[in-house]
């Protein structure tokens, strides 16, 4: 069963910034843009795994450390003519606080 | 609001790269309709050469499929030709009593090959070659009839030529003047193309004027007949001596028209609510034939269709590539000369290869190259800056060195290499990889090319050959990129330079700031543009400026490199790479606490812990107790040194010392690249200073200064600046130097790139000859490091960054 978990208030992430949480099932990367929307994606970049959270944030993208792709966040599909996609944790953020559905 | 309706005559290439231009700038601005006379969409009318030849289909040269207009809610008519413009109730009219009515008319219809005004023009089997209509008349033609006659021998002509020719047919080249491609070649070069195509069996009638096309009984052309009384047979005769604008409808509709649609810098016809871009026009008095021109015009068209109003087309210098499998061809600029230019030439018959540069006043105007192209793009990127080239007239002809280049097995020659042969050894990217991406998506740009392949995406060393195959795939489409006025980034329209000029004088003091001034097309730029617009802040304004963490890439904001698996390294200051017991000590007991798998020394003679996680970064550090060597940034990185006159037997200078207050002097300066510094006690130069960005040299009575050295990519050595006789003379002048580079590069270039934008001259006449701007320089640098921090220091850590939640 799927539950929300509260990992951080929104204040705790920077804008246009990330933190990872970390999981049993590997990393997760949240990511708060400028408008304050906050998108979680596993911390795996399609390509070549790289950590999406250590990226630059622009617009709702971001752009991967290592190679440079950039992802949607809201998709996580990566921006053409790359291919690929990682995956995107349910996210949502209540009174300031950010939940993530974990199963 | 209620739309605007923009109405399109022509489907080609110039009017719907307009089209794409206008949709990126305002995808809402208007409802836009198209009109098209063939029956295909836009399709890459260069490849019919290709189509002709049978290495590409049709369906393979198709550019935007119908989907594409659909999906932009473009009305598509196709097979409707326009034949009347009421310009006072803003309506055109189709053929077939189609009707549009438009705010804004943009005519590109293009043009037409000239046919002669022979008798027996128009018997059967005699056409122009323009459209896929031609190509396929073409094709058809060759599956049933031998002889083929071209009358032209330019650019088009000898491509059908060849095109007939690989499909079997006998083929003869009818040309009016002495030699051929007489306006992009001059006769040596022509004499040495045509003797290689007549090795490929096409034959050639030069000085023949056509006097006649006969006809059998059944109305097909069967000879030609010239002046002279001569005649050859010709079951397919091909017109390929021209283009004329198609300007009838324009024209019709009282449109000011004179060898063209005569438009003015931003497109305008005389008619403000009508605009027109391509073949069809005439610019400053000359119609453009070639693929290049007719996109910067596009370019130009859609800023003002969308109301921005900014830019100007000023017309195109060309450069004229042939698309004939196993011919390098190059022509650019004004390639014969006159009574006030000078040739540099070089001609080698027997090896096949031929080079004339001709130059005015220091500056090269134009270049023909046969057999050796590959300094083509150079040369044509120095025509188009109008750059001086006294310097380097001495080795102008013999091209820019590739050599020292690394990861393409040397190779410099696009055309020579096998299509499985790899051209970026940084991506795994092979020749034969890069032409089909660049047929089959149509690319036209070296950014294309790099978004869809990835070559040249990485280290950039292989950008050269990348050039050359897009040019050889290209022809005459190619456009090389401008290095002088390119936009920063996709989120502007606006150069390095204009940035960081508004920056100094609008004193801009923030990224949001700067991109609202600057009117960013984004709403927080990409992760090119940020790093770049927050160090030219901090460059400008030290002090004033608050430093953006989440504009700098992860490893300046973590202060240790990333590494391939997310950790990273960790790399302390040992200033001119001297270390004690006590901080090798600190170093092993570190490693062996935090698990440190790979301790290595680096080719900068510091050394580097490998595999540390990033939550335990604050805590190494502050175990090391050493600062932090900024072995991940945009800054100092190291000074090298040799051990110098203290311990070796040749040394004539204390090395070791000057590098370490180098390094004491300039710790934790940020720069628009990595910046490494060595410094030799003798000539031997055991510290290889002569390929570092700053290189300093110890001479019996003082020091060497060189810059712009670079040991990486491409081996740069460098070059001298100025000798000097004290230590504090080092200090000013290096640090001078580097201060002009920080003010003056374009992030990301290094020194050497830079030196090569601004000539080396530049430098030494603010550095060298201007004592007091040396000063000034030297001020500006020591008060923008006044009070620099340790980013290590544990009051300077921000601990958000470096620990992670939990669930």
């Amino acid at each position: 069963m799927p539950i929300w978990h509260k990992v951080a208030t929104l204040e705790e992430i920077p804008a246009l910034g990330s933190r990872v949480v970390v999981t049993g099932q590997g990393n997760i990367a949240l990511f708060r843009t400028a408008d304050g929307a906050v998108f979680a994606l596993h911390d795996k970049c399609p390509h070549k795994g790289g950590p999406l959270s250590q990226g630059i944030v622009h617009g709702s993208k971001v752009t991967c450390p290592l190679h440079g792709w950039s992802i949607q966040l809201e998709d996580g599909q990566a921006v053409a003519p790359d291919k690929g996609c990682a995956r995107v944790v349910p996210c949502k953020v209540e009174n300031g606080e950010v939940l993530l559905e974990v199963v | 609001m209620k739309k605007m309706k923009l109405v399109m005559v022509g489907n080609g290439m110039a009017g719907v790269r307009t089209l794409e231009e206008l949709l990126k700038l305002v995808p809402e601005m208007y409802d836009i309709t198209v009109f098209g006379a063939e029956p295909y969409p836009n399709y890459n009318r260069i490849m019919l050469s290709p189509v002709l030849a049978g290495e590409q289909q049709i369906q393979d040269i198709i550019l935007n499929d119908l989907d594409w207009y659909a999906q932009h809610n473009i009305t598509l008519h196709l097979n409707k030709k326009v034949v009347r413009i009421n310009r006072p109730r803003k309506i055109v009219y189709a053929e077939d009593g189609t009707m549009a009515e438009y705010d804004r008319l943009l005519l590109a219809t293009g043009s037409s090959p000239f046919i002669l005004p022979v008798p027996g023009k128009e018997l059967e089997g005699v056409i122009g070659y323009r459209d896929i209509h031609d190509t396929n008349a073409m094709i058809d033609a060759a599956g049933k009839y031998k002889h083929a006659v071209i009358i032209g021998g330019g650019l088009l002509g000898l491509e059908a030529a060849n095109g007939l020719a690989l499909r079997g047919m006998d083929v003869t080249v009818v040309h009016l003047m002495p030699w051929l491609m007489e306006r992009q070649l001059d006769q040596d070069s022509a004499r040495m193309l045509q003797a290689s195509l007549e090795n490929k069996g096409l034959k050639f009638l030069l000085e023949r004027q056509t006097q006649e096309l006969v006809g059998n009984e059944q109305g097909r052309v069967s000879a030609i007949r010239f002046k002279d009384g001569n005649e050859i047979p010709a079951d397919l005769v091909v017109m390929a001596v021209g283009i004329r604008p198609n300007t009838a409808l324009a024209e019709s509709a009282g449109i000011h028209c004179n060898r063209g649609i005569v438009v003015n810098d931003t497109m305008q016809t005389y008619d403000p609510s009508i605009y027109a871009v391509g073949e069809c026009v005439s610019h400053r008095g000359t119609a453009y034939g070639l693929v290049a021109p007719l996109f910067d015009m596009g370019k130009v068209c859609a800023n003002h269709l969308a109301r921005m109003g900014i830019a100007r087309y000023q017309g195109s210098v060309t450069s004229t590539k042939l698309k004939v499998t196993g011919i390098d061809l190059f022509s650019a600029g004004d390639f014969t000369g006159n009574e006030k230019t000078e040739d540099i030439v070089l001609h080698d018959a027997a090896g096949g290869v031929y080079k004339k540069l001709v130059l005015q006043d220091d500056k090269l105007v134009g270049a023909v190259m046969y057999g050796d192209t590959k300094d083509g793009s150079w040369y044509f990127q120095m025509i188009r800056d109008g750059k001086n080239v006294a310097e380097i007239r001495d080795h102008l002809l013999f091209g820019q060195s590739h050599l020292g280049n690394t990861g393409h097995q040397g190779q410099s020659s696009a055309a020579t290499m096998p299509d499985e042969m790899e051209v970026c050894g940084c991506n795994g990217v092979c020749k034969g990889t890069i032409v089909k991406a660049i047929k089959e998506q149509g690319l036209f740009t070296l950014d294309e090319v790099r978004k869809h392949t990835k070559a040249s995406a990485s280290c950039g060393s292989c950008t050269g050959l990348c050039e050359q195959i897009l040019a050889s795939t290209l022809g005459g489409a190619y456009a090389p990129q401008t290095s002088t006025a390119k936009p920063m980034c996709g989120c502007t329209e606006l150069t390095h330079e204009e940035v960081r000029k508004a920056i100094r004088e609008e004193k801009l003091l923030s990224i949001p700031q700067a991109m609202q001034f600057l009117n960013w097309t984004t709403p927080n730029g990409c992760a090119s543009c940020r790093p770049a617009l927050n160090y030219y802040l901090i460059c400008a304004w030290p002090h004033e400026v608050k430093d953006d963490p989440q504009s700098r890439f992860i490893n300046e904001r973590a202060h240790a490199n990333i590494q391939k698996d997310g950790t990273f390294s960790v790399v302390p200051r040992m200033y001119g790479g001297i270390t004690s017991p006590d901080q090798l000590r600190r170093i092993a007991d570190v490693a062996d606490k935090y698990h440190i798998p790979t301790v290595k020394v680096t080719g900068g003679q510091r050394i580097d812990l490998f595999g540390v996680k990033k939550e335990d970064l604050p805590k190494v550090w502050a175990d090391l107790a050493m600062p932090s060597g900024f072995a991940y940034g945009k800054s100092l990185r190291t000074v090298k040194t040799c051990v110098g006159s203290e311990w070796c037997r040749f040394g004539v200078q204390n090395s070791t010392q000057m590098g370490i207050d180098i390094e004491l002097a300039f710790d934790r300066m940020w720069t628009p690249h990595k910046l490494k510094i060595a410094v030799s006690g003798c000539p031997r130069n055991c510290a290889e200073a002569s390929i570092k960005d700053v290189g300093v040299i110890g001479v019996d009575s003082g020091w060497e200064i060189y810059v712009g050295g670079n040991g990486g990519i491409k081996t740069e050595v460098a070059q001298f600046l100025v000798k000097v006789k004290t230590h504090d003379e080092v200090l000013e002048y290096t640090g001078a130097f580097t201060q002009l580079y920080r003010e003056e590069a374009r992030y990301l270039d290094r020194t050497v790139h830079y030196i090569e934008r601004v000539g080396l001259d530049h430098v030494k006449r603010h550095v060298v000859q201007d004592a007091a701007n040396r000063k000034d320089l030297y001020a500006r640098l020591l008060y923008a490091l006044e009070g620099a921090r340790d980013p290590w220091a544990k009051e300077n850590i921000n601990p958000r960054e470096f620990a992670a939640l939990t669930i």
